[in-house]
């Protein structure tokens, strides 16, 4: 039985680490959308599953705040936010796509030679779990420098934080991660109101240095 | 008063939250600006009751040697840069760069930002201190944009996602603590209550400590602002209200320097784990030098001293990095009055750019001739803050390159070339901004000087004379420190 309880915590794991790599080539916005809902609910189901074999009745609170949260309201904000102000509906990356895959491929590898190693002495669930959790968190921090739009950049923060909610729910007995959950809702909801409400530029980089450096009065 | 003494942690932590949110309602911009200032003068007295009344150690509270320093130098610059906010508000409304209901948010803000940094500190769980500092960085970032000018909002972004990036990296440091502490110490809270995790780190697996002190030390590193992940802090700084900057380099640096010194802390207790200082030394140096030669080319006022904020950050994480009895001692005496030489030239900076209408170096000439009061203490800033006896950053920085000399020879030529090529800098600049014939509006700035004269005032001193008492106090802290 015990054999069955990790093999399905394993498999959820590996399904965010999978899900993180879809997210990387997605080329349209709602496509992307899309797929960290679906990512979303992987992570409710792992952190549910998490619940169930801990017996730690809270952290059903943090899977029901993924689903809800997570996978409803956010992506639905999103999807309206693109439509209303008329954000380009292609993801632009800085990088191309191959270069990204493999990159992110050498960061799972990496996450997983590091943890294992590392964790020899902690039990083997909560040990596969923070390699997992450190691979989700790699690549969403390869998704935030490889993308040149706002909307992809906060999509790549918020599964970055899936990963942290993995982590945290696979420390067996961790206090605190429902506050934690709910402090990183709130980070998102901020964020994704600074975009609508500050009509943030859909893209922040320019080719253009001088006028990069007007802007930042610090042409001479 | 004797409220004030009996419940100080209390107040500490809890008045400025109320005052927050009765500013909130608060619609008259000049009473709320007064509030603010009788709240932030009433958590100062607190908290120096603090160093009189120690409260009992609970699960949640935690006042030691160490966090006491700060938080008595981040209530003092908080009173003094609340005052001072109340004459920069009312300059802005005029110039109607803010309207009244933005002052509103951004006194609410203002406190919520104390209440926070003050639980960061006085927080005896390291969840609890995250949460905490995650709270001061989202204040800070709606503050920082207040303006809705494209710079603003701009800058506002970049620390949203860096500040954003950086504690989800301190986060995944404080779970590895947890689980390198749960085998020790059981289950739940008692694996992230920092006495209890300082009493049993000796028997800690070493290589998750490890692992745990990489992250952390970037997470929070980033809030420190340590190259290479500053880059969130010159923009921060240079769009944002000028009180706000000079929080963020007075007290918001501290606050996360605090954090990185807390976990320096337990690796140094546990046998097996490495030693953090060489990762500190690094990162110190690198920002140092870094940061000395990015003060060359500056055209923006406040940026230029947003970059050497930067450089004394490195300075100070180098110091402790180094350890040692003498470097730790120069180390807090540095942070002590880089936090007052900082937010007084913030102070300054701020007033002569509303008088000037701008934030241009090469636009603002001959400012002693046309501000005396101001032009000089700028002056006085600079001169104490490129590390010019009598200021007390000479002293510190002094026993930073002696002890350096002794326990580093070859570190110690870096530190003293990037110091170096920061006076360089800092100096330049300083002299055509403050000399030569006067440029621009000479219109008389009103405002008050009293929050200047309340920090430059020890600094000057400190250089010449530290007293015995606080002499001591520090050297109590820095054996602490080990």
């Amino acid at each position: 039985m015990d054999r069955l309880y990790f093999d399905i915590a394993h498999l959820l794991a590996g399904g965010l680490v999978l899900t993180s790599f879809m997210l990387l080539y997605q080329d349209r916005l709602y496509a992307l959308l899309n797929t960290y809902a679906l990512q979303a609910l992987v992570l409710a189901l792992a952190v549910g599953w998490q619940a169930h074999i801990q017996h730690a009745a809270h952290l059903y609170i943090t899977a029901a705040i993924a689903v809800i949260f997570k996978a409803l309201v956010i992506p639905f904000a999103l999807h309206r936010m693109v439509a209303q102000l008329g954000v380009h509906r292609e993801v632009e990356s800085v990088v191309s796509l191959v270069p990204t895959m493999l990159a992110g491929i050498a960061l799972v590898a990496l996450s997983m030679v590091v943890m294992l190693r590392v964790t020899e002495g902690a039990d083997p669930l909560a040990r596969e779990d923070l390699a997992f959790a450190l691979s989700v968190i790699l690549l969403g921090l390869l998704m935030m420098v490889t993308r040149s739009n706002a909307v992809s950049q906060v999509v790549g923060f918020m599964s970055l934080e899936n990963g942290l909610i993995l982590a945290a729910a696979a420390a067996k007995g961790m206090p605190l991660v429902v506050e934690i959950s709910v402090a990183f809702s709130v980070l998102i909801a901020l964020i994704v109101i600074g975009i609508f409400l500050f009509r943030i530029r859909e893209r922040f980089d320019t080719v253009d240095l001088q006028a990069l450096d007007d802007f930042r009065g610090e042409r001479r | 008063m004797t409220f004030l003494a009996d419940h100080n942690v209390q107040v500490v932590l809890f008045l400025p939250l109320a005052t927050a949110v009765a500013l909130a309602t608060i619609a008259s911009y000049r009473l709320s600006a007064r509030l603010n200032v009788a709240s932030a003068f009433l958590t100062f007295l607190a908290a120096l009751s603090l160093l009189a009344f120690r409260p009992n150690l609970g699960r949640y509270i935690l006042v030691d040697d160490l966090n006491i320093v700060f938080i008595v130098l981040n209530t003092f610059v908080a009173f003094t840069t609340s005052a001072y906010s109340a004459s920069y508000i009312a300059h802005e409304l005029g110039s109607h760069r803010l309207k009244r209901s933005h002052l509103r948010f951004y006194h609410a803000m203002y406190q919520l930002l104390l209440g926070a940094m003050n639980l960061a500190l006085i927080a005896n769980n390291i969840g609890l201190m995250w949460v905490a500092i995650e709270v001061a960085t989202l204040t800070t970032v709606v503050m920082v944009g207040i303006y809705r000018t494209p710079a603003a909002l701009e800058a506002a972004w970049k620390y949203f996602i860096l500040g954003s990036v950086g504690i989800a990296l301190a986060l995944f440091g404080t779970i590895l603590i947890y689980m390198a502490a749960r085998p020790v110490v059981g289950e739940g809270m008692r694996g992230m209550t920092w006495t209890v995790l300082i009493a049993d780190v000796a028997r800690f697996d070493p290589a998750l400590l490890n692992l745990a002190f990489v992250f952390l030390m970037l997470g929070y590193g980033t809030k420190v602002g340590l190259a290479p992940l500053h880059a969130w802090l010159p923009d921060a700084h240079a769009e944002g209200p000028t009180p706000i900057s000079a929080v963020l380099s007075g007290l918001l640096l501290n606050v996360a320097l605090y954090a990185v010194l807390r976990f320096k802390l337990l690796m140094a207790a546990n046998p097996g784990a490495i030693a953090p200082g060489p990762l500190m030394m690094t990162l110190g140096l690198l920002s140092l030098a870094f940061a000395a030669f990015m003060l060359y080319r500056r055209g923006d006022i406040k940026r230029l001293f947003a970059y050497s904020s930067i450089e004394h950050m490195g300075v100070i994480v180098f110091a402790f990095g180094m350890g040692g009895a003498l470097a730790n001692f120069a180390g807090l005496l540095h942070m002590a009055m880089h936090s007052l030489t900082k937010s007084a030239i913030f102070f300054a900076v701020g007033q002569v750019a509303q008088v000037k209408g701008t934030q241009q170096i090469a636009d603002i000439r001959g400012l002693t001739a046309s501000h005396p009061f101001l032009g000089w203490a700028l002056v006085l800033g600079v001169v104490a803050i490129v590390g010019m006896p009598p200021g007390g950053m000479f002293m510190s920085e002094f026993l930073i390159v002696t002890s350096a000399v002794a326990q580093a020879p070859a570190l110690a030529a870096v530190l003293v070339f990037g110091l170096a090529v920061a006076f360089a800098a800092l100096i330049l600049r300083l002299h055509g901004m403050a000399f030569g014939e006067p440029q621009g509006s000479t219109q008389p700035a009103n405002a008050s000087y009293l929050p200047m004269v309340l920090h430059l005032a020890p600094v000057l001193v400190a250089g010449v004379f530290l007293p015995p008492p606080l002499v001591a106090w520090f050297q109590h802290i820095a054996a602490l420190l080990h």
